[in-house]
């Protein structure tokens, strides 16, 4: 399926979703849109399960801190029809919450794990949230950019 | 003739002229102790040697070459590595049991040693049950297996000793099979008459398939018996670390390596008394001159050739496969090996009831 | 969809495989439950060579950031510091020249057989067999001495930079290369009939680790792993890269979804960088290196993300920039932590030699894990 085309399957299913256009040169061309953090869950299903998407794969769950918000990143693709789309959500800073999918994806299990302990995000209904790289008792989420660590981090 | 068999007898005489015969006899419990000790640190220091050159030759290195000439001498700096090492009892072991382990280890290997023919007329003990012996005590191994896993408080350890102990109750079975079926060929199980029925030929060629089969068997059964590789699931070093030795360190460690050794050394020793005609030359039928020139080779020379033949077998077999699975080793015993060997034991009884053996 | 967390009954035992154990290669705990030898659950622990390469790389220049990422794979070292020069490259929109473009592609393919030939043997080994392991080192041996003629390193090569190659070939390079291409097609062939023929290794792998092709999927599995499970995800055929498209080769598929599709698939990927390599060697095009780039890179504003297909997988780099020297969020998609997150469920109903044998055709690499 075409970009064009995409965009119009998909704003039939989440007409709340808005894209992201061309500003900067994302010369992959995939189709980039945002999502309100509640939405996600029932939207993740659908892209799954929707004929003509079959967005089965997920390549790549990371979280980027923008110092005023949290945005989540889905790179999504699927094995079937070879399109891709990078589904973000913009989350609070102070209580970053979304959805699992990790029953959708099984692969989300661990990548939200170490989302979560990085970044703090709590992925709820997640079924085992514990730190998975991290040392249980470590304070602190550390690919924030106001995390501070005297000791073992250096700056250049 | 020059033989070890003189010699002990000269020995024997001169001691009887000297001494009480019960003096004697005394003396000669002395030195029969001593030899077995020595044979079997000689045993540990030239095994250990033989599988570090063997696996290094199949594996395209040199193997240890900087102790002595040609790292000869590389197992003694081992030997006395591991004496001056701390021996550690782990904290929640059975210390008693943990200990006690590797002497048994040793001490049933021991035990094996009596009634091996090693020449003409050397011997320690010709009893008339020889083989059953030699079965009988075998399995005592296991028991020092199971002790050390047990005792260690180790989980690695205890699925090693689990895995050993259902392994060699298993392959007893087919091991003791095979034996039979030479027993039934020769009908005696004392150890000088399995060599003595030798002299015309040896089993593995008189004794048709049967003995083949029997061979072929035993030589699977007794690699499993050893716990050595493809069968090394005690200790299988790659999913249980190092099985049930994994808290034994120093000396004691030493004597599990040490026994493991030693019974490679019986087994072989047993396989080529009762397969390959013991220290019974390489006769041919009715070829005189040619049976000549093999007896002028000494008796304990083809014994320790056929032996170590043995032992080059099971080190290459443990350098070119991979181990297998518990459920795959259990498999081969109670659905191949053990059926196979109980067919072949009809076979070798019909074969000698009918004589058809040479 | 999700198992059952819980399922520990009395009588089970649990077990700490690693992170020092000889069959992790590295450091991977394993908290393994088992009832007797079955295995009824797996649950991997990470992080005890965590760096937080992501972090440290927030604060290096694009020039500087390439050099720390050799040591998150470190056995393909080469194709991690291509995806980043690729994304990179990508960014500031720099045309490479033809030769750099050939030289990166032998030494990717060069970088995939090591590390498939170091694999090989470490497989070999976790199934008991010692002797596959120094074999295949004999070999491993002649392309790192490649590797150090060129790049100066054997291991952690740091040869791929932005907009090119470090450095041209060594003058032995084509030489070198012809003599290995030879001796590895003599001696492969004897190791198929050691190894992959024998029946004691063919029964270890036959029938255990099944991982369906949905479930691969799913688990987001790449590379290997998941072509050994019939899922088309060679990224060098799907989104090429560099030249990828001009070559002949093949995407190796099997269908069996065991260990033993897993193991066929590493090994018949072998044969095909040697085909790649061969079909490269006599025609290095003349010319630059290295494309004219500025001394300081500043890639615009903006996200950009790179597929490369290492030796173990999908690799992603994703770099946002604020349009500063460094980037400012850099995520590595690494293709070893997807493929051990299927190892719980592949595991699950085995032996422990089964795991033993899993964790080898997974093929996993700890740093590549942990980053």
């Amino acid at each position: 399926m075409t970009n064009e085309e995409l965009k119009i399957k998909l704003t039939e299913l989440l007409s709340s979703a808005t894209f992201e256009e061309g500003t900067d040169p994302i010369a992959i061309g995939w189709v980039n849109l945002f999502i309100a953090p509640a939405e996600w869950k029932p939207f993740a299903q659908q892209l799954r399960s929707t004929e003509g998407l079959d967005f089965d794969f997920l390549f790549c769950v990371t979280c980027i801190d923008w110092k005023t918000h949290l945005t989540m990143v889905y790179h999504l693709t699927s094995t079937k029809h070879r399109h891709t789309i990078v589904v973000k959500s913009k989350l609070d800073r102070t209580k970053p919450e979304i959805e699992t999918v990790c029953d959708i994806w099984r692969t989300a299990e661990f990548h939200e794990r170490e989302q979560a302990e990085m970044f703090g995000v709590n992925f709820l209904n997640h079924p085992d949230l514990r730190k998975l790289i991290l040392t249980d008792d470590f304070e602190g989420f550390p690919l924030r950019k106001d995390f501070e660590d005297p000791i073992n981090m250096i700056k250049l | 003739m020059w033989s070890l068999g003189n010699i002990t007898q000269s020995v024997d005489a001169w001691l009887n002229e000297a001494f009480s015969p019960a003096i004697a006899l005394l003396i000669e419990f002395v030195i029969v102790g001593t030899m077995a000790i020595s044979l079997f640190a000689i045993l540990g220091l030239v095994l250990v040697m033989m599988e570090r050159k063997v696996s290094a030759y199949m594996q395209i290195r040199l193997g240890p070459n900087r102790v002595g000439p040609k790292g000869m001498f590389q197992t003694f700096a081992d030997t006395i590595k591991l004496l001056l090492k701390e021996g550690l009892t782990p904290t929640g072991s059975d210390k008693f049991l943990f200990n006690l382990a590797p002497v048994i280890a040793i001490i049933s290997a021991m035990l094996l040693l009596a009634p091996i023919a090693f020449a003409k007329d050397f011997q320690m003990w010709d009893l008339n049950i020889g083989v059953l012996y030699v079965s009988a005590i075998s399995s005592v191994a296991v028991i020092s297996i199971l002790m050390a896993g047990w005792s260690s408080n180790n989980k690695y350890s205890l699925l090693g000793a689990m895995r050993s102990g259902a392994q060699i109750v298993s392959y007893e079975l087919s091991a003791g099979l095979s034996i039979l079926a030479i027993v039934v060929l020769v009908g005696s199980l004392k150890m000088s008459d399995i060599v003595a029925s030798q002299e015309t030929g040896w089993w593995l060629f008189k004794g048709h398939i049967p003995a083949l089969i029997a061979f072929v068997t035993f030589i699977i059964a007794a690699t499993a018996e050893t716990n050595r590789a493809p069968f090394d699931l005690a200790e299988a070093e790659s999913e249980l670390t190092a099985g049930f030795h994994t808290e034994y360190s120093g000396m004691r460690f030493a004597l599990f390596f040490l026994a493991e050794y030693v019974n490679i050394f019986i087994v072989c020793a047993i396989g080529a008394t009762l397969f390959l005609g013991g220290w019974m030359p390489f006769h041919i039928g009715q070829l005189e001159a040619f049976n000549h020139v093999m007896d002028f080779i000494p008796s304990s020379l083809w014994f320790f050739g056929k032996t170590f033949f043995l032992i080059f077998v099971i080190m290459w077999f443990r350098w070119t496969f991979p181990r297998l699975r518990i459920d795959q080793l259990l498999n081969l015993e109670w659905k191949y090996l053990l059926p196979i060997s109980m067919f072949n034991l009809l076979l070798a009884t019909a074969i000698a009831i009918m004589g058809w053996h040479f | 969809m999700l198992e059952e967390v819980s399922v520990i009954d009395q009588g089970d035992m649990i077990i700490n495989i690693g992170p020092q154990h000889p069959s992790t290669h590295g450091v991977l705990q394993l908290v393994v439950t088992l009832n007797g030898e079955t295995i009824k659950k797996v649950e991997p622990h990470l992080g005890y060579i965590h760096r937080s390469i992501e972090k440290m790389c927030e604060s290096l220049s694009y020039r500087q950031f390439i050099y720390v990422t050799s040591r998150m794979d470190y056995l393909s070292s080469h194709i991690n510091n291509h995806g980043c020069a690729l994304c990179v490259e990508k960014g500031l929109q720099i045309e490479l020249p033809e030769r750099a473009k050939v030289i990166r592609v032998l030494m990717d393919e060069l970088t995939r057989i090591a590390s498939h030939e170091l694999w090989w043997g470490a497989m070999a080994m976790d199934l008991g067999a010692f002797t596959p392991f120094f074999l295949a080192f004999r070999e491993r041996e002649t392309i790192t001495d490649i590797m150090e003629d060129t790049c100066g390193a054997r291991l952690t090569m740091n040869y791929i930079v932005p907009g090119g190659v470090m450095a041209d070939l060594h003058p032995d390079f084509q030489r070198k290369v012809k003599a290995f291409i030879k001796l590895f097609r003599e001696k492969a062939d004897q190791y198929n009939e050691l190894v992959t023929g024998n029946i004691i290794f063919q029964s270890r792998m036959k029938n255990v680790g099944i991982l369906s092709k949905e479930d691969a999927i799913s688990y987001g599995c790449t590379g290997p792993t998941a072509r050994g499970s019939g899922v088309n995800c060679d990224i060098r055929k799907l989104y090429p890269y560099e030249i990828y498209d001009k070559l002949k080769f093949d995407e190796i598929l099997e269908t069996g979804c065991d260990s033993f599709s897993r193991y066929l698939v590493r090994v018949k990927e072998m044969y095909q960088s040697i085909s790649i390599i061969e079909q490269l060697i006599d025609n290095i095009p003349e010319g630059d290196f290295q494309a004219k780039t500025k001394a300081v890179l500043k890639l615009p504003k903006g996200e950009f993300y790179t597929r490369v297909e290492t030796a173990r997988g999908e690799l992603g780099v994703y770099i946002v920039s604020e349009g500063g020297t460094t980037p400012y969020r850099i995520k590595f998609r690494s293709p070893g932590f997807s493929n051990l997150s299927a190892l719980n469920h592949m595991a699950k109903g085995g032996k422990i030699g089964d795991l033993v044998a899993m964790m080898g055709t997974l093929d996993l690499v700890i740093p590549d894990i942990d980053r």
